[in-house]
């Protein structure tokens, strides 16, 4: 059978590969700017909700708790699929990087509201004892004592999480986003070729990987200090 | 708000579409009872390979790293419709379950790397000396300890898997998030995704109590 096309045909077209690198690299800077804005934005909710959650008022606590778990319980490509086609119903069209950024971020500072929270309650009780007796008020003691503390603990759990959880940008390709995914897979079955997809887990796979080794250095940092 | 109830919890659209969830609900189970043993005896696997020598620590490391890289859908969509090219036709149960091995069996590796790191050295030795086989060695000493340390780590990442199961709908698994978009295009209707994500919540909130629980404890001991 030599109508099989090879190997390299198939999977590293030269052609198909240069026809699909502006839409992927398009794609690139799409993934980049929605993973930014998911980490910013789910990160300092996070911080600010376990801040909240720390002052411990039961009718802020328990709605919060509830929130939280039910973020946690519920997969992001749901949440994504139920806004994206859900709020349309009530005269809301949001796009599908909206849609996309909003539930990451949202899924995102649900899990750093929990790491941040049992982070800070880790910080041995005297190191907030100490800080009050010199004189500290309870905002300079949360900010210089506890806080610095609390993060060096947060810190491997929260990379790691983090990580996960931006590269469920690649569930915006679901309801229609052009991200790395969308973009790849919007060219091959434009030329039937499976080369653009290759091209995409490349991409991926240079966006994360020092990411990913970054965590593993700062990881190991933190255990060498102990 | 009586447009909200009707948009969002319709129990006029639930009556017509639960069966569809029902059916995806349990596929979702047995999805999970497919993958997550697969996930965790590849990792196992994996973690046990770390073992031998420095070359196959790098490699696995490098495998490991790859396929944590790799967004899971991304490396399902790449064997569902970049491998019949070819000529290797997995189908979708196949596709998924194949994703799963390499992904979740990256990240359970992980796992269980820590936990075996974590249980002493002399434990091995002991039992090697007690004429352990080192099969019996691995499971009557070093696992189970190695499991209780890594334990809140455990539970955290099946948890992941079984919400990753969501992906499968991608490749038209008829699995819960499938089944409900089927429901919400044929009605016009959310309250069958709605439906679907409260359903997840039920099956999963338990998980994630008792995730928080281990979690917090052993932050706590660990200071």
């Amino acid at each position: 059978m030599s109508e099989q096309p090879g190997f390299l045909f198939t999977f590293f077209n030269t052609r198909v590969l240069l026809a699909a690198l502006p839409e992927v690299a398009k794609g690139f800077l799409l993934t980049v700017e929605l993973a930014l804005l998911v980490v910013a934005s789910g990160l300092a909710i996070g911080l600010l909700a376990a801040m909240l959650r720390l002052g411990g008022r039961w009718w802020i606590n328990l709605p919060l708790i509830f929130v939280v778990d039910l973020l946690r319980a519920v997969p992001p490509l749901v949440i994504i699929v139920l806004l994206f086609f859900g709020l349309p119903s009530l005269d809301v069209e949001l796009s599908a990087f909206v849609t996309t950024w909003i539930t990451l971020a949202a899924v995102l500072a649900a899990f750093a509201e929990e790491i941040f929270w049992a982070s800070i309650r880790a910080v041995p009780k005297g190191q907030k004892e100490a800080a009050r007796s010199l004189g500290l008020g309870a905002l300079q003691t949360l900010l210089l004592v506890t806080l610095p503390q609390a993060l060096r603990i947060a810190v491997p759990p929260l990379t790691n999480r983090t990580i996960a959880i931006v590269k469920g940008t690649a569930f915006g390709s679901v309801v229609g986003l052009s991200d790395i995914l969308g973009a790849a897979q919007s060219v091959t079955s434009f030329t039937a070729n499976p080369s653009p997809l290759i091209l995409g887990a490349a991409a991926y796979v240079v966006l994360f990987t020092p990411i990913i080794l970054l965590a593993r250095w700062i990881e190991s940092r933190l255990a060498w200090s102990h | 708000m009586a447009d909200f109830a009707e948009a969002f919890l319709n129990l006029g659209i639930l009556s017509e579409a639960w069966w569809l969830l029902a059916m995806g609900a349990g596929r979702t189970i047995a999805l999970s009872l497919l993958v997550v043993p697969i996930g965790l005896a590849a990792g196992l696997g994996l973690a046990l390979l770390c073992r031998r020598g420095p070359a196959i620590r790098r490699a696995t490391a490098l495998f490991v790293d790859l396929f944590r890289a790799l967004p899971p859908l991304v490396l399902l969509i790449l064997l569902y419709a970049g491998l019949p090219f070819a000529g290797i036709n997995l189908g979708a149960w196949g596709s998924v379950a194949a994703c799963f091995l390499l992904n979740s069996g990256a990240y359970y590796c992980e796992v269980f790397r820590a936990g075996l790191k974590g249980v002493p050295l002399g434990q091995e030795d002991a039992a090697a000396a007690l004429g352990l086989r080192p099969v019996q060695a691995l499971r009557l000493v070093l696992l189970p300890q190695a499991v209780r340390l890594v334990l809140p780590d455990l539970v955290s990442n099946t948890l992941e898997v079984v919400k990753l199961t969501s992906i499968a709908s991608v490749v038209s698994v008829a699995e819960l998030l499938f089944q409900a978009r089927q429901a919400q295009s044929i009605t016009y209707n959310a309250t069958p995704i709605v439906a679907a994500a409260l359903t997840y919540f039920v099956l999963l909130w338990p998980l994630v109590r008792i995730l928080s629980r281990l979690e917090e404890a052993r932050l706590r001991s660990s200071r």
